[in-house]
């Protein structure tokens, strides 16, 4: 079956910036992982992944971004997610991983 | 109590692919009894996680079981029940493992699993798990408005 799920790489300056869109859950988590884990062992030290367009998240893509998160922290960098709808920010606040991670929000950004 | 108005039922492979279908399912249902958006998002995500942990501990050999999710609608509520009939999770056992993480959560600590029980937990206004030979996992969402006390408790039943 169709994954309902798009994943983009856009290189900035010299950061990679993952673009993901669609719906991530059990179906599509693992190839966002598979994304994720090869950008990180091509030597990208620090990722930034744009959540724009992702209508809908759960606990598999979670922990999809937390183990991700810990193996770029272990080697000295970063997981960014940005551009957070209001929907997606609720998640990782009631979860407590917006203690932790590195996360952003469109309405946060749009003040700035 | 009230009455249940309708029943719907639906029973899928327990496969990962089949998940988005119930969410989609479950999103005309609950539209179309007047919950909110943000309710309609909480429950996909309840719903969904029920849907995952028994595609994932039931059949973690890919052995072709079934998932079946009814959906009890009320006036006031919908009442969800997601069940497969093969074999069970300690559902208490794995609940206890949870829990938000707090900033003094330290990055080894964190789990890459299992925050879907949490969140069940934290998205429904009831949650109750019966542990028989399968595990069924009962949700009810109220219709905001319709009840004061949205504190979820989790019941266990143990039937065996």
């Amino acid at each position: 079956m169709r994954m309902n799920i798009t994943i983009d790489k856009n290189q900035r300056d010299e950061e990679i910036v993952l673009l993901v869109a669609g719906e991530i859950d059990a179906y599509t988590a693992p190839k966002l992982r598979e994304e994720l884990l090869s950008l990180a062992e091509a030597g990208n030290k620090s990722i930034t992944v744009n959540l724009q367009d992702v209508s809908y998240l759960d606990s598999t893509g979670l922990g999809v971004f937390v183990g991700i998160f810990k193996q770029l922290k272990a080697n000295g960098g970063e997981l960014r997610l940005i551009h957070l709808s209001d929907r997606l920010k609720r998640l990782f606040e009631i979860t407590g991983l917006s203690n932790v991670m590195n996360i952003s929000s469109t309405t946060e950004e749009g003040r700035q | 109590m009230s009455q249940v108005m309708d029943y719907i039922e639906m029973k899928i492979p327990a496969k990962p692919e089949y998940v988005g279908v119930i969410r989609l399912t479950l999103s005309g249902i609950a539209s179309r009894m007047g919950f909110t958006y943000e309710e309609i998002e909480d429950i996909k995500i309840a719903v969904s996680e029920a849907c995952t942990n028994a595609v994932h501990h039931a059949y973690p050999n890919d052995e072709g079981g079934e998932v079946i999710v009814g959906f009890g609608i009320y006036e006031d509520k919908l009442e969800t029940m997601v069940s497969d009939s093969g074999k069970s999770f300690n559902f208490t056992q794995k609940k206890n493992e949870l829990g938000p993480y707090t900033e003094a959560s330290t990055v080894e600590q964190l789990a890459e699993g299992g925050l879907g029980l949490y969140l069940i937990e934290t998205l429904m206004d009831e949650v109750s798990v019966a542990n028989h030979s399968g595990v069924t996992v009962f949700m009810v969402k109220y219709r905001s408005g319709e009840r004061e006390n949205h504190d979820t408790t989790i019941s266990t039943q143990e039937t065996n």
